[in-house]
């Protein structure tokens, strides 16, 4: 992980600050260590992360996000599994009564030759804010974070 | 010469056992009948009648502590916001008070939520929902509800901190008497049910003792410390601990069968036992007690003859279904009914069996396999108590029982089910002379004197299997 220096892209600003994240791995996916890297590293950035780990399913990201008041849920895959796995995930959301939460999805989040543009365009699809490719560095979620909290303080869904 | 007398106020019996506390040994068990309905202190004139016909004398006591059970037991409501979340660590803080838990209550309280809860007339009500910084919308909706409500027993309030100040005052403006406490779960997934724990059993002792007519008894004894069930589990967990001269038995489980309900507590951490076990869902209390108000040997001896499938239960107790069927009908008739026959004994047996073996099996964790991209993962919820050495067997039908050891080897691990948490190989004991409650109050006062009054009621049970239990291949 490399730490980055610019103030503005490490640290919480404005409307993000304090803001509570859910986040974890969904699924039968046990690859801990990119999530636990990026759940530090909000946390140190002035976030209030609920880290629930591993091999979890969907529904209890929205319970613990329920529980915790969250303002974004931020999701994990590796496996290639995860288009499975967040089906419907915008749907449960809504049902339970967080229309308006802010939905990340990062990682390997497919299998096989799809490009990238494709691969954000099905997830985004599926009712998530932003989609991260694999690679991406903790700071450009941060800077993601601090752009939609701003534009949600302004009214809009998130910055375009 | 210094003794104790501990009384339990059941809701059948009052129970009496003195104990001295030089010699640290049981001097006599006594009991008169319930009288809590009309007058508590006739039963307790009647117990202790018995207790210096039994002693020869009255002795002197130091200590005269009790419990109680008596008037339905503390009835608690518990509400909170996420089911499998506050929820249910408000439930747990209210099991784990010796609670008789009436009702649960999860997200938005609905007015028809609000007229059930008027209905169940609770002692008590924990109100929880939200962690600390979080959620706090839908616990002030269902605080206003229950402000508006004709509701009038003390409300605990142990919810997100950030508006618990608030709840309680505007519940109190409201005329509720309302007690502020710590979250039940601060942060996620972190349980923290002892302040609650300790607030419902303040408000037991200030106020539901007088409630319910036990303090009309008050010359007969210095105070009622808690509930029966908090009290057992206080005996457990000096059991478990020991003290600070002697040491205890480390992990436990006791087994409670009752008329009405089977109940289970476990004195164990119950992490994963083995290698590369992942643990998943709420953190469960190291103190856990569990209720299964629907395994009762006679309030519901039908339902856990059910439980089992009625053929394959009629094999167990080696009876013929029409006997079976003709036995239940009795039972319904008359649930004071104690056995006769020797089909009667087999069917007490059985049902004891049963009880003990659903109650156990829910109260331990569970484990499931799930395949992974790197191979299969065992996913753990709940306690594994493989690993528990000690089950102790408490309650009429296990002490009283004419084979103790068949009933209380419900409780060991199914060999066919390698995902069972059961206990594996533990020793077996029986509560012979129904000291655990007792043991559990008189820790608050002299631990010592308690955890030997509690060792010296345990009775190894040996293998009854030659003698008098069913050929395992036939059940």
């Amino acid at each position: 992980m490399t730490v980055a220096n610019n103030a503005s892209s490490d640290r919480a600003v404005g409307p993000a600050i304090n803001r509570t994240l859910v986040t974890g791995v969904i699924g039968s996916d046990t690859h801990i260590v990119g999530n636990r890297i990026l759940a530090l590293a909000l946390e140190k950035a002035g976030f209030r992360v609920v880290s629930l780990g591993a091999l979890t399913p969907a529904a209890d990201f929205i319970k613990a996000a329920i529980e915790t008041a969250a303002d974004a849920i931020l999701v994990s895959s590796l496996y290639g599994q995860g288009e499975l796995d967040c089906r419907g995930f915008r749907d449960q959301c809504i049902e339970t009564g967080l229309e308006e939460i802010l939905l990340y999805v990062g990682g390997n989040l497919v299998v096989g030759k799809r490009s990238w543009e494709e691969t954000e365009k099905t997830y985004l699809a599926m009712g998530f804010d932003r989609a991260f490719p694999p690679g991406t560095r903790t700071e450009q979620v941060i800077q993601s974070l601090n752009k939609d909290f701003a534009a949600r303080a302004a009214g809009e869904r998130i910055a375009r | 010469m210094s003794n104790a007398l501990l009384i339990d106020f059941g809701s059948t019996y009052t129970k009496l056992r003195a104990f001295d506390l030089d010699a640290r040994h049981l001097l006599a068990t006594a009991q008169g009948p319930s009288t809590v309905t009309t007058d508590i202190t006739i039963g307790m004139d009647l117990a202790l009648k018995d207790l210096a016909r039994k002693l020869g004398r009255m002795p002197k006591f130091k200590y005269r502590v009790a419990c109680s059970s008596a008037a339905g037991g503390l009835k608690m409501v518990t509400i909170g916001l996420v089911k499998e979340l506050t929820a249910e660590a408000a439930r747990q803080a209210a099991l784990g008070a010796g609670a008789k838990l009436v009702g649960t209550f999860s997200y938005r309280l609905t007015a028809q939520d609000v007229a059930n809860i008027e209905a169940l007339e609770p002692d008590i009500i924990l109100l929880a929902g939200g962690t600390d910084g979080g959620n706090a919308e839908v616990v002030l909706h269902n605080a206003e509800r229950l402000a508006k409500s004709s509701l009038v027993c003390p409300i605990i309030v142990a919810c997100n901190r950030d508006v618990a100040e608030d709840i309680a005052k505007s519940l109190s403006a409201a005329g509720k008497p309302a007690i502020l406490t710590e979250n039940v779960m601060p942060s996620f997934g972190t349980l923290n049910i002892e302040p609650a724990r300790v607030a419902i059993r303040q408000v037991f002792i200030d106020r539901i003792v007088h409630a319910k007519g036990i303090d009309k008894a008050a010359m007969m004894f210095d105070a009622v410390m808690m509930p029966t069930p908090a009290a057992v589990l206080e005996g457990a967990r000096l059991l478990a601990e020991g003290t600070e001269q002697q040491k205890g038995l480390n992990d436990l489980l006791i087994v409670d069968i009752g008329g009405a309900t089977t109940d289970v507590h476990s004195v164990a951490a119950g992490a994963p036992a083995r290698e590369g076990v992942v643990q998943y869902g709420l953190p469960e209390p190291y103190l856990k007690r569990t209720v299964e108000g629907d395994l009762g040997m006679r309030h519901n001896a039908r339902t856990i003859v059910e439980t089992a499938g009625f053929v394959r239960f009629a094999a167990r107790a080696g009876l013929s279904e029409g006997t079976l069927q003709a036995k239940l009908d009795e039972i319904v008739q008359d649930v004071e009914r104690l056995p006769q026959s020797p089909e009667d004994v087999a069917l007490d047996e059985a049902l004891a069996w049963m009880a003990v073996r659903t109650a156990v099996v829910r109260h331990a964790g569970t484990t499931e396999r799930v395949q992974t991209a790197h191979g299969p993962v065992i996913m753990q919820r709940g306690k594994d108590l493989s690993g528990v050495k000690t089950v102790i067997g408490t309650g009429g039908p296990l002490a009283h029982g004419a084979t103790p050891a068949s009933a209380l080897k419900a409780v060991l691990a199914d060999p066919a089910d390698p995902f069972s948490l059961c206990p594996v190989s533990p020793a077996l004991y029986i509560d012979t002379d129904y000291v655990l409650y007792a043991a559990g109050l008189l820790s608050t006062v002299e631990p010592d004197s308690a955890l030997a009054l509690a060792l010296g009621s345990l009775r190894p049970i040996q293998d009854e299997r030659r003698i008098h239990e069913p050929d395992p291949q036939s059940a």
